[in-house]
């Protein structure tokens, strides 16, 4: 039984599951008509708060997400969830586990629970994830959370797909000069030390709370991400007082959960919901908005133009001729790029 | 314009139903799959019939593949497809049953619309095999 474009279109719109289901499994395949759906779902879209949780494997980022879901639900609030994990670099299969954890939330149809392969991606999502997060999006949900792959220092591209980053740190991460590294300990808007009944979660609160507090007084508005914090503890002085660009900025919280038990999950959805009102507030949301936007068209074109090249090697007689002609030392990597892409360069200069 | 790199993975739910705490068999099949290249949900132990039908429908598994060692098989592998059918998923969905099973009960299996069952013994090739040939075109 194969649905056309339209019929899925439809079927999300209407909260059809099959249909949901089924067209992320188009997306994900980049299967002929993908494009289309996800240009009709576009104008639906909008209304879910896209929350990001990472963190390093076995966190407990899958147990947490179970209760957050579980605890919006209590809330009256429909959940959609993507949960990326890793695939073979040898095969790309895949195992994908984080389902089991879900145990809050069985048999109901309102959290839409979707398992995910990384395909070979390396930023701790999969390409078509942006896309799945619209489908579920405009099929209602009231929340979306994203659950990336165990992360290590650099797996940051949730940046680019959450409008709330959470980063999951257990006890014992180690000393402050980890803490002081580039990466994914910079793109949290809500830092919480899972497992906090473990030895050892003190330090990591301290530790994390230090860090937060030395970058007292930046405030990097322009860069579209969230400006790392200000002691609001101390009440903020209000710097720039009514000037109309001085935006008051978030403060990275830093959470005790322990996912287990669902200790401290109210006060995580509560600050959740801070940080949505911030982001709402200040107008950040569309800055954050428009800079996904963008870098989606960027990754579209570059996808699209990627494709003709291809064709355009193939007119050359295929990638592997023209590396056979390197090799035999006729020419360079450097002069090929040119001779494929000239024509294309004239053709789009003849047009301007 | 469309440029259409499709990349397609077999998506497969390996799924433990009823009380049956034996899962050695369906871990090392969910293994044998990552192996071949198919991306594999696991549904973890104990579950019922109706949590196994909502994993297969949010998840958009071409096959579902239930490990039933306790003899249960013909109670809960027809309230499986009973589910599936309700949320119109049973048509293009492969569903294989591993374990114990009588050969006076493969039959009936079958006939509700199991498309294969594999007891004790057959090999991993045979089961990937049979999943790549009967895996359904959508």
């Amino acid at each position: 039984m194969t649905l056309s474009t339209q019929e899925l279109l439809d079927g999300i719109l209407e909260g059809e599951h099959r249909a949901l289901a089924r067209a992320i499994t188009k997306i994900e395949n980049r299967q002929d008509g993908y494009r289309d759906i996800v240009s009709g779902l576009y104008e639906h879209t909008g209304d879910a708060d896209v929350i990001g949780i990472t963190g390093s494997p076995g966190a407990g980022k899958s147990t947490l997400v179970d209760k957050v879901a579980k605890a919006y639900r209590d809330r009256g609030l429909t959940v959609g969830i993507v949960a990326i994990d890793p695939s073979s670099p040898y095969t790309g299969g895949a195992v994908l586990g984080d389902r089991i954890r879900m145990a809050s939330n069985v048999g109901d149809m309102d959290v839409f629970f979707r398992s995910m392969s990384a395909r070979g991606s390396l930023g701790g999502l999969s390409t078509a994830t942006a896309d799945a997060v619209k489908a579920l999006d405009a099929f209602g949900k009231d929340k979306v959370i994203i659950e990336t792959v165990g992360a290590g220092q650099n797996e940051i591209d949730i940046v680019q797909a959450a409008d709330t980053v959470v980063v999951l740190v257990p006890p014992g991460s180690g000393d402050n000069v980890q803490m002081l590294k580039a990466g994914i300990l910079e793109i949290a808007d809500v830092f919480a030390v899972n497992k906090a009944d473990m030895d050892g979660a003190d330090r990591t609160v301290q530790e994390l709370e230090e860090m937060v507090h030395m970058d007292d007084g930046h405030v990097s508005v322009a860069a579209g991400h969230h400006g790392m914090g200000v002691d609001t503890e101390v009440d903020m002085p209000e710097k720039g007082n009514e000037s109309e660009e001085t935006i008051e900025p978030w403060e990275t919280p830093v959470l005790e959960t322990v996912a287990t038990t669902g200790d401290g999950v109210d006060e995580f959805l509560d600050t959740l919901q801070a940080h949505a009102d911030w982001l709402d507030d200040t107008g950040q949301i569309q800055a954050k908005r428009r800079q996904r936007t963008a870098e989606e068209i960027r990754t579209l074109l570059r996808e699209d133009a990627g494709a003709l090249v291809e064709g355009e090697i193939d007119e050359h007689g295929g990638v592997d001729a023209l590396a056979e002609r390197v090799l035999d030392g006729e020419t360079d990597p450097y002069t090929i790029a040119d001779e494929v892409l000239d024509p294309v360069a004239a053709c789009l200069e003849r047009e301007n | 314009m469309s440029q259409s790199q499709e990349e397609r993975s077999i998506r497969c739910l390996v799924a433990k139903v009823g009380l049956d705490g034996h899962d050695r068999g369906a871990h090392v099949i969910a293994r044998a799959f990552r192996d071949a290249g198919f991306e594999v949900i696991y549904s973890g132990l104990h579950k019922a019939p109706d949590e196994i039908v909502q994993a297969a429908v949010q998840e958009d598994v071409d096959v579902i593949g239930i490990s039933i060692l306790s003899g249960a098989h013909n109670t809960l592998v027809p309230k499986v497809i009973e589910g599936l059918k309700e949320y119109d998923a049973f048509e293009d969905t492969l569903i294989l049953v591993g374990g114990v099973v009588p050969d006076e009960d493969k039959a009936h299996l079958k006939e509700l619309g199991v498309a294969e069952v594999f007891g004790p013994g057959t090999s991993m090739e045979q089961t990937i095999e049979f999943v790549r040939e009967n895996a359904p075109e959508r």
